[in-house]
């Protein structure tokens, strides 16, 4: 299979708790024409880790840069469960039984077709695209983002 | 120069000098009949130790001219500290003397490698500092082609720099880090679009780690020089070729490290503070100034084979020693750590608070691509290695806090390091 293929690129940008940063932060991409798909905000007692899923993920991280954002890009894994109820809990049983190592991760729901979408960054992602997609769970590519 | 022509030229110069001072400056005068000092008491250099120290305070006692030992006719420049409270130190300077100053900054900077054939950007300040004009016209002495810049807009000054080729660059160690990082925010290739060689750079103490970050990013040889208002300006000291201490000018001034708290002399090549009294001056002759500065000298053969002593850069001031938690640190120790960090950038602040009783020490360092980790595990391991680091070389807490690129105020002059809430 094709393991590069489920690989959704993330930016991760570093952002002080200070008044205004993260609205500039979302600004920069505005004025590049980059719409947001995901989101989360992780704060640390210091500082906060802004992360995204967009649909120009190049086009955001230069943005970003251009503004003097501190910006890495990463790769994590978008994977789609039935919106109704146990359909996360369902998952993640696979996910516990694979014994895969989960950093961190995130969701969204996306009304048009009922579905809800789990964000995760794995330690292994070329492991997990294998043994979970070995397992019939439902892998998105990037395209996805491009096209909702 | 052997050892002992140096100290022969020094004693006749000082002896020389206590009876000009005598003659021609009350202060001194009242001072010398109080503890019995003759000139012809003086029979060898240890004899200076009878001498009593001179400080700021003496300075600001007879503030504005009242230490000068000419009047206000002989008197061709005046120029004053950079003072932060209180009157400024005042100093005043003759024909001669300020022939003496372009001489020996002369000396110093051909001592760094320049040469008649150098365009020398000068990025210090003009004005009542000394920096500004005392390279200035020491480097007209050797010949180069002097740009007269001065501080601030420094878009404007690394256009100049690239338009006119220049080849020496003078300011802070700070500001030159700025213009480097500025000249690679506008695109500009340090390596192909400027000339610069040599940088001449003093009038605040740097670390060596701060020197190879400015050498990587301005193409070119850092060196550092020492000086002070007080005693001259610029020119009492600068590094040769070796970068391994700068020379000291020990036809023109008599150094000594003492133990900054009993006012002894320490034992040669022990840190302490520097102690310096200039021999040659004709406005202000004064004697053993306290320079407020640590450091230690080293009197062995250096690889360029000049024969005076060597000064170590600065490590602190023994008014900017912070006292923390009852521990003595520098900023300059702190620094140090920080930079021997891989991938951390020039700026940083330290932050003192109180916290209860008790001291609590920040250190800001701005964040980059090299110290920001997507995953908090990785992050949270980089920040405790730069705390225990700090915690082993300092032996205490410091904690390091990361911030936005550009939040830390860039300084167009003396970089602040220091900001201290606490209230006692």
């Amino acid at each position: 299979m094709d393991i590069e293929k489920y690989k959704i690129p993330q930016i991760s940008v570093f952002i002080e708790n200070k008044k205004g940063r993260f609205y500039n932060t979302t600004n920069a991409m505005r004025e590049a024409g980059v719409n947001i798909r995901a989101m989360s905000l992780a704060d640390t007692m210091d500082f906060g880790i802004l992360r995204f899923v967009v649909d120009k993920p190049k086009e955001a991280y230069d943005a970003l840069i251009e503004s003097d954002f501190i910006v890495k890009k990463n790769d994590i894994m978008a994977i789609a469960i039935d919106d109704e109820c146990g359909g996360l809990s369902k998952l993640l049983k696979v996910v516990s039984d694979l014994d895969l190592n989960v950093e961190y991760m995130y969701t969204f729901v996306n009304s048009l077709d009922k579905r809800a979408v789990m964000l995760f960054k794995f330690e292994d992602i070329d492991s997990a695209i294998q043994k979970l997609s070995d397992s019939n769970i439902n892998l998105l590519d990037q395209e996805y983002f491009n096209r909702i | 120069m052997t050892r002992d022509d140096i100290e022969k030229l020094q004693l006749e110069l000082l002896v020389r000098n206590i009876d000009y001072a005598y003659e021609n400056i009350p202060f001194y005068r009242d001072r010398f009949d109080e503890k019995g000092i003759k000139a012809k008491d003086i029979k060898s250099l240890k004899d200076l130790q009878n001498i009593p120290f001179t400080t700021k305070d003496d300075f600001r006692n007879n503030y504005p001219f009242g230490l000068f030992a000419t009047d206000m006719k002989k008197i061709v420049r005046i120029h004053a500290s950079s003072g932060t409270t209180g009157k400024p130190t005042v100093v005043g300077y003759t024909k001669k003397d300020l022939e003496t100053w372009s001489n020996l900054v002369a000396r110093i900077a051909v001592a760094a490698g320049v040469t008649d054939n150098d365009i020398v950007h000068i990025a210090f300040g003009y004005g009542l500092f000394t920096g500004g004009f005392g390279l200035h016209y020491g480097l007209e002495k050797v010949g180069a082609s002097v740009v007269p810049a001065s501080s601030g807009n420094t878009k404007r000054q690394i256009m100049l720099m690239q338009d006119y080729g220049a080849t020496v660059l003078v300011c802070t160690p700070s500001y030159a880090l700025h213009i480097g990082e500025t000249a690679q925010k506008l695109g500009i290739d340090v390596h192909k679009d400027l000339k610069l060689k040599i940088g001449l750079l003093g009038a605040e103490p740097w670390s060596n780690q701060m020197r190879k970050k400015i050498e990587e990013r301005l193409g070119l040889k850092a060196y550092d020089n020492y000086g002070l208002s007080e005693v001259m300006g610029p020119g009492v000291a600068g590094e040769c070729e070796a970068q391994d201490g700068m020379h000291i000018a020990e036809d023109n001034f008599i150094v000594e490290i003492i133990n900054p708290e009993t006012g002894i002399p320490v034992e040669d090549g022990e840190y302490g503070e520097l102690v310096v009294t200039p021999l040659t001056k004709e406005a202000l002759p004064i004697f053993r100034y306290r320079t407020r500065d640590i450091t230690r000298i080293k009197k062995d053969r250096c690889l360029c084979g000049r024969t005076f002593a060597r000064m170590d850069k600065p490590i602190g001031r023994t008014d900017d020693m912070l006292i923390i938690r009852g521990v003595n640190v520098f900023p300059s120790q702190i620094e140090e750590v920080l930079f021997s960090i891989e991938g951390i950038s020039p700026h940083y602040q330290i932050i003192l608070e109180r916290d209860g009783a008790l001291d609590k020490a920040t250190i800001l360092v701005e964040a980059n691509a090299n110290l920001f980790f997507d995953e908090m595990k990785k992050q949270r391991q980089f920040m405790d290695r730069i705390n225990a680091e700090l915690k082993s070389a300092l032996g205490i807490e410091i904690t390091a806090k990361l911030v936005e690129p550009y939040s830390i105020e860039r300084s167009e002059g003396k970089a602040k390091r220091i900001i201290d809430k606490r209230k006692f």
